[in-house]
């Protein structure tokens, strides 16, 4: 039962002149047993977001809170409460050991101390994420990626972590075998109230798992909300692009390109690249009721939006007002998504 | 995984490089544990009358200056040369794993500073460093053991840095210290196993040279110090009276190169036997064998085509030499298309949908082997070597797209130039006209700025640009079919519509056909009216995209259902597939989905499915096909 707060996150790569901010002055709360998703495209920074997390990429600054105390650096002694697993279950276990013994070599010993048997442990964390004890025996060649990813998974529970973060933990498996992956993830939320940073491209996937949907686009949150609301009313012209392009049943998300050569020119326009950050509102060369579009909105290119006023934190100049917010989603002083139950 | 690395060195020694230096190793060690038993008191033995004789009957070798036996000599003076040798190795590669390592154990600034010491010290010749170090250390074994120790250390230093960079970097290493795992415990049970092999390689071969220096060092009198004589020393013993007794020196010089190589062979062969991935024999031994194959099911579409078929293909199978006989990854496929059509397959990784859309392009590499009672592209026949001959209908008439379009194109030309060169080709175009045509269908393909991104290199486009220029580069012609390869897996999910959306309006505008090839049934389902599943090379249902709601394949169902949508109810779980994909090398006799089937039940694990057509344009390989939904275990919906 801990919260996971990042205060103004920022990080940077490479040198001043020719260097790229990969994560700018990000805020985000994942509350106590929430599950917060954080979808964006590659180079939004989510995954550089969640190493700094575990401390992996030093920040520049900004600060990462669980319970109101830094998160602990990897190689410090002690209990590592936050824990992460990596996109690719092929490369994040070791070939040369068994799947038990990467398992063991997490377990903290304090947990061993108290008359818990290493394998017997590792037998209840195979049993969590669905697999057969028999599997510590193994070596991870012998399994298939959608297992490896789930060890990959019971590895991380292995240190007891208060808050678990999944980056990318489907987006390399095959689609036959993502499901028992998320199930997984689903089942840990009811069985043992983790709180869960979940990222992924996908926002069908992220929608699956979450309880609070969080938008980020060139190293800034753009949108954050309880899920249902964000998925039923996007505030952010770059959120509704994501929706549009999710797949949903019946519905072809492959329209037409649009008829107006403005709104063509926008739909065709490339992902904006982070080394060249665009003044003003860094989406507005690819927003579809930006400048581009509607040349009466100067203001996207000369300012950048403040988020605190708008719905779900919205960095839009032209997203609704926060006040028709109150209803919806309780306000705590970030503003950041307290988690709404989805059901 | 240990007996397979057990099988690695085994098939090492077992090449003929291996059992020689494997033999010869054998000899050597066995020399330097026994000689000094056997034979110390001959070798040690003065016979004043018998000073400086060459060789006889009773000294093979002839005697020293001292009348002592030089054959005896040899053959004890090898433990010394072999103990100094490995000594020397030790001190090299144990201070060369410290300071190889240094970024695990220091940090990365301090080990910086120490890669940089390494490197400047690599850049010293051995020799030059050793004989340094011999001045420093002073004259006897001793001295020469640490001199050659640590003229060894530096280059090994810099082979396990590299060495320990590879690994440092992998996912598992970062899970490791997450998990709060010390540095010095990540170093020996994580990092050290994973680059164990080739630094042992390399010990053994450097064990080799150094044995070679060290014999230099001695007969430089810089190493052993007499009364004590290892083969350096002899040699320069048996230098002195060449011209008297020349068999003495020619033979300690022959024990030192054998010795030499005996390590030096032995690490070569375990080296290569690591490299070695596929064992080329087996490749041979396989080719030319003709693999069983079902008979062709009967063609039957529905309504029959009037328009001749653009791609026509029918019993389409790729095998694959394997060192336990021919694979068939792809088995029996047929499939047919019309100008403008679109059609997907989809499948699963290993399904056997990429070769597909290689052996259609003619691009399966030897020593694959496609085989197909029918392969038509636009009437000609493309099957086996005559694929050679419509090199030039296949350059203006079919386009090829594929999943990473970086390694698609040559990264040291102008993406204009290698568009242009298409054209030059194939259409016979100068040089200025086809730089036209290059940017017209940049244009085309709406890329942004296409004058300017002609004159760009493929790594300054992003990926959704550079596919695009791909798909450009398949316009230069006048293409009749597009088979897209996972055109858009490698990219965002908003460029990923961009780009489908681009291939529909090219269908629609331009009349040409798209195969698309994807492992996502919903990107398959936006763009084509005909969709293929492909499971374990086999083609198990194919149907009208709007039919999908109504499949009848268990595998599409499950395909379906396991992907998550917008509308996904949250409150159950996903549907799976039990099991994991089946290997090409272990199909079985009856349905290959049958272990994975939750309708399977004998009659399935024993026969195989055909391909039946339904009378409504819809195929399916399946017993259960007409089992109503309410029978359907497992069903999600």
């Amino acid at each position: 039962m801990s919260e996971l707060r990042f205060s103004g996150v920022t990080v940077r790569f490479g040198t001043r002149t020719r260097g790229l901010t990969a994560v700018d002055g990000v805020d985000l709360t994942v509350a106590s047993g929430s599950v917060v998703g954080l979808v964006g495209e590659s180079g939004s920074g989510k995954s550089t977001l969640a190493r700094a997390a575990v401390g992996l990429t030093p920040m520049v600054s900004g600060r990462i809170l669980l319970d109101g105390r830094p998160v602990r650096a990897p190689w410090r002694a002690g209990p590592h409460r936050v824990q992460m697993v990596f996109q690719d279950p092929y490369s994040s276990l070791d070939p040369r050991m068994t799947v038990g013994a990467s398992i063991a070599e997490a377990i903290p010993r304090a947990i061993v101390r108290n008359g818990v048997t290493r394998r017997s442990e590792v037998a209840r964390l195979l049993g969590l994420v669905d697999l057969d004890p028999d599997r510590a025996d193994q070596y991870p060649a012998e399994l298939s990626g959608g297992q490896r990813q789930r060890v990959a998974i019971a590895r991380a529970l292995a240190a007891r972590p208060d808050v678990l973060i999944a980056d990318e933990v489907t987006s390399a498996l095959d689609v036959s075998v993502q499901g028992t992956v998320l199930n997984v993830v689903r089942d840990l939320r009811h069985r043992i109230r983790l709180s869960m940073l979940f990222i992924s491209h996908n926002l069908a996937v992220v929608r699956y798992v979450s309880d609070v949907i969080a938008v980020m686009y060139l190293g800034r949150i753009v949108e954050v909300g309880p899920a249902d609301d964000v998925l039923l009313d996007p505030q952010h012209p770059y959120t509704r692009e994501l929706l549009a392009a999710a797949p949903r049943p019946g519905a072809t998300p492959l329209g037409p390109p649009p008829g107006d050569p403005a709104l063509r020119r926008v739909a065709d326009a490339e992902p904006a690249d982070p080394h060249h950050p665009r003044e003003g509102c860094r989406f507005h060369p690819r927003c579809p009721v930006g400048p581009l579009v509607r040349p009466e909105r100067g203001v996207c290119r000369e300012r950048e939006p403040a988020t605190a006023e708008h719905r779900h934190r919205a960095a839009c100049h032209f997203a609704l007002p926060a006040s028709h917010e109150d209803s919806h989603a309780p306000s705590d002083e970030g503003g950041s998504g307290a988690p709404t139950p989805a059901h | 995984m240990r007996a397979k690395r057990g099988s690695t060195w085994v098939r090492a020694l077992r090449t003929p490089v291996g059992a020689t230096g494997a033999a010869l190793l054998v000899v050597v060690f066995l020399l330097a544990a026994l000689a000094p038993v056997l034979w110390s008191a001959q070798a040690s033995a003065v016979d004043t009358s018998q000073i400086l004789r060459g060789s006889s009957s009773a000294h093979r070798l002839g005697t020293d200056s001292l009348g002592r036996d030089i054959l005896y000599r040899l053959l004890v003076g090898t433990r010394l040369s072999v103990t100094l040798a490995l000594g020397a190795t030790a001190i090299g590669v144990g201070a060369g794993l410290v300071l190889g390592t240094t970024p695990m154990w220091l940090g990365a600034r301090l080990g910086r500073i120490v890669g940089a010491a390494v490197n400047i010290a690599v850049a010293f010749p051995g020799l030059l460093l050793a004989l340094f170090f011999a001045a420093v250390f002073g004259i006897g074994a001793t001295g020469a053991v640490l001199a050659i120790g640590f003229a060894i250390a530096p280059g090994f230093a810099r082979l396990t840095q590299t060495l320990v960079a590879r690994v440092a970097g992998l996912d598992y290493i970062a899970a490791a210290r997450i998990a709060g795992v010390g540095r010095g415990r990540v170093l020996i049970r994580h990092v050290l196993p994973n680059i164990g092999e080739p630094l042992v390689v390399n010990a053994t071969i450097v064990a080799g040279n150094a044995l070679l220096a060290l014999a230099g060092l001695s007969f430089l009198g810089l190493g052993v110090q007499a009364p004590a004589y290892d083969w350096g020393r002899l040699l320069a013993e048996s230098l002195n009276s060449i011209y008297i007794n020349p068999s003495a020196a020619f033979a300690t010089g022959l024990a030192v190169v054998v010795a030499g190589l005996a390590f030096n062979l032995f690490g070569e062969a375990v080296a290569r036997g690591l490299g070695l991935r596929t064992p080329s024999a087996a490749v041979v031994s396989d080719r030319g064998r003709r693999t069983p194959r079902a008979p062709a099911p009967a063609r039957a579409d529905g309504a029959p085509d009037r328009e001749p078929a653009l791609l026509a293909v029918e019993g389409l199978c790729v095998s694959f030499p394997g060192p336990r006989g021919a694979t068939t990854p792809v088995r029996d496929v047929g499939l047919s298309m019309r100008r403008g059509a679109s059609v997907g397959i989809v499948g699963e990784s290993g399904s056997g949908k990429s070769l597909t859309a290689l052996a259609i392009a003619g691009l399966i590499e030897e020593p694959g082997r496609v085989d197909a009672d029918r392969l038509e592209f636009l009437g000609a026949d493309l099957r086996g070597d005559r694929v050679r001959a419509h090199r030039h209908l296949l350059g203006t008439s079919f386009a090829m797209v594929f999943q990473d379009p970086l390694a698609s194109f040559n990264p040291t030309m102008r993406v204009g130039r290698q568009l242009a060169e298409v054209a030059e080709e194939h259409l016979g175009l100068r040089r200025a006209p086809a730089w036209a045509r290059a940017v017209d269908r940049l244009r085309a393909v709406r890329l942004p700025g296409a004058e300017r991104r002609a004159r760009q290199f493929p790594h300054e486009l992003s990926g959704g640009m550079r596919q695009r220029a791909m798909i450009g580069m398949g316009l230069m012609g006048t293409p009749a079919l597009i088979v897209a390869d996972e055109p858009t897996t490698a990219l965002d999910v908003t460029v990923q519509r961009q780009v489908l959306r681009l291939l529909e309006s090219i269908r629609a505008t331009e009349h040409v056909a798209i195969l698309l090839i994807s492992h996502d049934i919903t990107v398959v389902s936006h763009v084509c009216e005909r969709v293929l599943v492909m499971y374990a090379g086999r083609v198990v249902e194919d149907l009208p995209t709007v039919d999908l709601p109504r499949c009848r394949h268990p595998y599409t169902r499950a395909l379906l259902a396991a992907v998550p949508d917008l509308a996904t109810d949250r409150s159950r779980p996903l549907t799976v597939i039990p099991g994991r994909p089946i290997d090409p090398s272990e199909y079985p006799v009856g349905c290959a989905f049958a272990p994975r089937c939750p309708l399977a039940d004998e009659h399935c694990r024993h026969v195989d499915p055909a391909l039946v057509a339904d009378g409504h344009g819809r195929r399916v390989a399946c017993w259960h096909a007409d089992a109503t939904p309410a029978e359907r275990v497992g069903d999600p919906n």
